[in-house]
């Protein structure tokens, strides 16, 4: 069995979603490489990876709604749309910078 | 009291007219001083030459004009030619606050031909740490009309237009129709929805901009603005956004707070970005076939970040979207016939009443616990900012969101706040600005057990802070 391989990721928060993850807008990551099947960790992994180990606040449905990122939040893969990558699908890659923009209405 | 405030108004009315006449003196006085001076020193030529006399007829502006866009104009990606777009184009600003007036002051000034005011709010003096159209002596006035009174003061040239009422389903055709470009400067998610819906059906280019606390968002919407359908035409709000956050989500700058110059740089670049496209002739939408698809961005910024600003790539249209796809059903006369609830579609706050009456109390009657020294303790669970800048004598801060938080368990269970000192049976107090997140907070502490088996009476304050101002302290900082 080989060891545990790590990616290292950037994970950061804008529009006030930092508040979720004590007031710390960028995070500096080591996650496994493999989900527990096996399997190459997607955004997906990585959302629910933050939700459960993660975030502190009690407030889960303000990151986490009905299984999917709430509406509301734009999640962006080394600054581009995640629907442009492939959504929760995309197999997160070394050095990856993913941002979640939760979008303001203030004006 | 109704007397005092139609008086007010009258002369704040009259101030503002007053100043604006002494503009147009000061302004006629400029003129006859410049022209006496040409006529002293230049008499025969100034009478030949037709640029001198500013008569328009042998050029496309006025003497004036040339001088006060000269400094824009010979920037080559403005030039004459886009003066002359700038001059010739009609702008639709939907909200006259944060984002709206140093919009409005920009486009204005750069000699835009018609500029077109939504907003429906009278300014308060809560908004001139930032809303810089507005000022001290025009509170109690229209947003638009104290706006208005403004922008002619910076450029008299332009056509300015009052819509002194909040955009709506019925309203936004008429309105959006009549202008080339539209910029969202509004700050609830179901105008913006709506905003979007009506430059999609209008075929308009949408400038959209927001901003709380220290951040702001930027995105340039419908671009090109195509007919739904054609999928070569910019993205839609609805297809970047295709579900609305749930309504708890939703902050307002009175609730989450704004810093002025923060959404005065969001206005800043919306108008940046109006010049541009109206410069470079993009409200027309172009021949379908010579478009070069190039990807929408988002600009974010951020005033605590490094680097401050920050641009992501957006998807382009959604091929399922409600508003601009193939399959859209979205229609005007659905807009007009008010089939569609905006508000519904985002969700309604729904009143905070989570305890019974029995278990709330009135500042009047907690005041007088006071005055009493009944044994009690007092909880104000404001964030930490909003109790140093005031709180009630006696109280201690206990955030809402130290029960929401990091250690919330042992907040709740192990309480260190709770003073050693109190009696098993002495109530507990919470109190917040309205009353919402202290019926909240009560509830919790209920739940934990906090009530000595009963012995002890947990409750808030009703209606908060404020009831405290209305009912006890009329000098209350109200914030």
């Amino acid at each position: 069995m080989a060891a545990e391989e790590i990616i290292p990721v950037v994970v950061e928060f804008t529009g006030g979603l930092e508040m979720l993850f004590a007031d710390q807008r960028k995070h500096t990551l080591a996650v496994p490489a493999k989900d527990e099947e096996g399997k190459p960790v997607t955004v997906g992994w990585l959302v629910n990876y933050l939700c459960e180990k993660v975030m502190k606040d009690s407030r889960k449905e303000m990151f986490v709604l009905d299984g999917h990122v709430r509406p509301g939040i734009l999640v962006l893969i080394n600054d581009a749309d995640w629907e442009l990558e492939g959504e929760a699908s995309y197999a997160l890659q070394p050095k990856d910078n993913i941002l979640f923009v939760s979008t303001l209405h203030g004006g | 009291m109704e007397g005092a405030n139609a008086k007010a108004h009258t002369l704040r009315s009259r101030i503002l007219e007053t100043e604006a006449q002494l503009k147009r003196l000061k302004e006629e006085l400029a003129q006859v001083e410049v022209s006496g001076k040409a006529h002293t020193g230049h008499d025969s030529s100034a009478k030949e030459n037709p640029v001198a006399q500013g008569t328009g007829q042998k050029w496309p502006l006025s003497a004036e004009e040339y001088k006060r866009y000269g400094r824009q104009m010979i920037v080559p990606s403005i030039g004459i030619l886009g003066q002359l777009r700038l001059k010739s184009s009609s702008v639709l600003i939907i909200g006259a606050g944060g984002l709206g007036c140093p919009a409005a002051a920009y486009i204005a000034g750069a000699g835009v031909g018609k500029i077109g005011l939504v907003d429906g709010d009278t300014v308060e003096v809560s908004n001139l740490h930032r809303q810089i159209l507005h000022s001290t002596c025009t509170v109690g006035m229209r947003k638009v009309d104290s706006a208005i009174c403004f922008l002619k003061s910076i450029n008299p040239n332009a056509t300015y237009v009052a819509h002194p009422w909040h955009i709506s389903p019925e309203n936004a055709q008429e309105i959006v129709g009549g202008y080339d470009l539209v910029l969202d400067c509004t700050d609830n998610p179901a105008s913006r929805y709506l905003i979007s819906d009506a430059c999609v059906l209008l075929s308009k280019i949408l400038i959209s901009a927001s901003a709380l606390r220290t951040d702001g968002q930027l995105i340039v919407l419908n671009s090109p603005p195509l007919p739904p359908g054609n999928v070569a035409g910019g993205p839609c709000y609805r297809c970047v956004f295709p579900k609305p956050p749930p309504a708890e989500s939703v902050l307002t700058c009175g609730e989450g707070g704004i810093l002025g110059p923060v959404v005065g740089v969001m206005g800043v670049l919306q108008a940046v970005e109006t010049i541009e496209i109206i410069v470079q002739g993009k409200i027309t939408p172009p021949d379908s076939t010579q478009i070069v698809a190039s990807p929408t961005n988002m600009v974010l910024y951020s005033a605590l970040g490094t680097p401050p600003f920050r641009s992501v790539r957006l998807r382009p249209r959604r091929p399922d979207c409600f508003a601009c796809s193939p399959d859209a059903t979205l229609r005007l006369e659905s807009l007009k016939g008010g089939s569609l609830d905006y508000a519904l579609f985002c969700g309604l706050m729904p009143a905070v009443n989570i305890l019974r009456p029995d278990e709330r109390i009135e500042a009047r009657d907690y005041a007088q616990i006071q005055k009493n020294g009944d044994m009690h303790l007092l909880v104000d669970v404001r964030e930490k900012v909003q109790f140093d800048i005031c709180h009630i004598e006696g109280s201690i801060n206990v955030p809402f969101s130290t029960f929401k938080g990091g250690n919330q368990e042992s907040r709740i269970h192990k309480p260190d706040w709770l003073p050693q000192s109190l009696p098993p049976e002495a109530p507990i107090y919470l109190v917040c600005r309205l009353g919402n997140d202290s019926q909240v907070v009560a509830r919790i502490l209920k739940d934990a057990g906090l009530t000595s088996g009963g012995a002890r009476w947990i409750g808030d304050i009703k209606d908060g802070l404020k009831a405290w101002k209305d009912q006890v302290d009329g000098h209350w900082p109200e914030y």
